[in-house]
């Protein structure tokens, strides 16, 4: 099993930098490896001008790390909590509250109350200030969102982005496409390797074809039919809507003509701009017919 | 047409002690919609989705699934109804086959039967080569496929998926929904919870819960129209934690 499959990328000093990935994508075990806690097999890994394989101890101190379950102790207090990882790390609450204060100051009213009795949005909360309490120069959070409603999602990358004038380092995974425009770069993350790097903006760019979105009331037919129209190069469901590519790249005018037959007779259809996610389907389907002719070859070899 | 009702709740209230968990629910499903089921952590979903499913009783109101009373019927709601959640649904350490097999036995399928299903399920969703495979050793993407293939197994009325999508690719995530569509169109309802706003937008009608109640219930072009929003994700915002904003 390959986790991670010689990947490259650069991080700059605070930084918001981005995994986007499914589960299994390998951004657990790259984070474990960034954190010290897991050797790479092969390759450079240098965090702070330190190697990662000499320089672990005085990495660590430097380094707040909140995995993707949480590393609370469910039989401490809110308050224990945050003084046990502040001891630990040789410093006090009192001596970096100014960091977490916008953050701490929203569960403190609850600070006798066990973690365990916390709501999800509470404890995703008490987490974070936990990993910087030791005023790490770089903040590893591995799906810091994931499970977690749009609301709490939202105020947490507003946490996140308040962090910005400490000049923080911030590495954090997600599965949620949306949540790569929060981030200053992002890696889009797929069977261990990487897809693309760059602004959020700029990957949206790397879609390069014409897109156009396509709506009906009977979206199940109007999927099928498309998906079954001779000129559609792709067609997937985004929202209410079904985004399509046709071959020649323009809007093939035909299409009005067969899903009228098909009996879908309300269509709007227009150009889009393509988001995050169009340009991650994009990608994968390039590794996937990419796989697909590697095979073909080896097949012909063979032969 | 009247559509068919085969949810139907009625000031439905669960309390635990001095919380109120539900707080006087109605609502209605219909025979082969897609219904979304929102809320913030903690709303009180997953206490609503245990009484639907006859696994929890609730503290007052009438609560009618596929036709049977949730309080005096129970039983009878959980042979009509099909569930599965991200979390768990398929045994690891069965194979593929053997958890077909198991689910098929509980529901009282005839071995026959399953045997059939069995075979048109695998060859539908091309795993053929897999039957005899771990789950443990199939990628999540296949493993939430099969789930809700089994969930269906039985032809229940009702399907309830908690966050089925969670965590797996773009890719999968769609032709994931594109079964959920195929479903709902050949007359089971789908009763759907997710975190993934832009999936709710693929239901035909969603009901937004804050604080125990349901405080938004319309199909989603219906509430973006009232909220002034352009996306389901900003209705949601708007109104799950109100003067919050």
């Amino acid at each position: 099993m390959m986790a991670l499959n010689d990947i490259s990328f650069d991080v700059n000093q605070g930084e918001i930098f981005g995994f986007i990935g499914p589960d299994g994508a390998g951004k657990t075990t790259l984070f474990r490896i960034l954190t010290t806690l897991l050797l790479p097999d092969e390759g450079e890994v240098t965090l702070m001008g330190l190697d990662c394989r000499t320089g672990f101890r005085e990495l660590r101190k430097n380094i707040g790390y909140m995995p993707g379950r949480f590393s609370l102790y469910m039989d401490l207090s809110v308050e224990e909590n945050l003084n046990f990882y502040a001891t630990v790390f040789g410093t006090t609450v009192k001596e970096n509250y100014g960091l977490i204060q916008d953050i701490y100051s929203q569960i403190e009213p609850f600070k006798n109350r066990l973690a365990g009795k916390l709501s999800g949005g509470m404890k995703q909360k008490l987490a974070l200030s936990c990993a910087l309490i030791h005023k790490p120069e770089l903040l590893v959070l591995d799906e810091p969102t994931t499970g977690v409603d749009a609301v709490s999602r939202s105020e947490f990358w507003e946490m996140l982005k308040k962090l910005r004038k400490y000049n923080i380092t911030i590495l954090v995974s997600t599965p949620y496409m949306d949540e790569a425009m929060q981030c200053d770069r992002v890696a889009l993350f797929q069977e261990g390797k990487i897809l693309s790097i760059d602004e959020p903006d700029k990957i949206r760019d790397g879609f390069r074809r014409k897109l156009f979105s396509v709506k009906a009331s009977d979206r199940y037919k109007l999927i099928t039919a498309l998906r079954n129209f001779p000129g559609t190069v792709s067609a997937y469901p985004f929202g209410d809507s079904v985004h399509v590519t046709f071959t020649g790249d323009e809007l093939d005018r035909s299409v009005y003509e067969y899903l009228d037959q098909t009996g879908i007779h309300d269509v709007l259809i227009h150009e889009t701009r393509a988001g995050i996610e169009d340009r991650f389907l994009e990608l994968m389907e390039q590794g996937i017919r990419h796989k697909a002719q590697g095979i073909r070859d080896k097949v012909g070899e063979v032969k | 047409m009247i559509p068919n009702t085969v949810i139907s709740v009625h000031n439905l209230v669960k309390r635990f002690g001095n919380f109120i968990a539900n707080d006087h629910l109605n609502f209605e499903v219909y025979e082969g919609e897609i219904f979304g089921f929102l809320g913030t952590n903690g709303a009180g979903k997953t206490t609503a989705i245990r009484i639907l499913s006859g696994l929890s009783e609730p503290t007052s109101g009438e609560v009618l699934v596929a036709g049977f009373n949730a309080r005096k019927q129970p039983e009878k709601i959980k042979k009509s109804i099909g569930y599965m959640c991200q979390k768990f649904s398929l045994y690891e350490d069965l194979t593929v086959r053997e958890n077909i097999m198991l689910y098929g036995g509980i529901y009282g399928m005839r071995k026959k039967e399953i045997r059939a299903r069995t075979n048109s399920l695998l060859a539908k969703l091309h795993f053929e080569e897999y039957g005899d495979r771990l789950i443990s050793s199939l990628p999540l993407g296949l493993r939430q496929k099969l789930a809700f293939s089994v969930a269906v197994l039985h032809e229940p009325r009702i399907v309830f998926l908690d966050e089925p999508t969670g965590g797996v690719d773009p890719i999968t995530r769609r032709q994931f929904w594109e079964m959920i569509y195929e479903t709902a169109a050949g007359g089971i309802t789908v009763f759907v919870t997710t975190h993934y706003m832009d999936e709710a937008e693929y239901c035909d009608r969603i009901s937004i819960m804050s604080e125990g109640r349901i405080v938004a219930l319309d199909t989603p072009a219906g509430l973006k129209k009232q909220y002034h929003a352009d996306s389901v994700e900003e209705v949601f915002i708007k109104i799950a934690r109100p003067g919050k904003n």
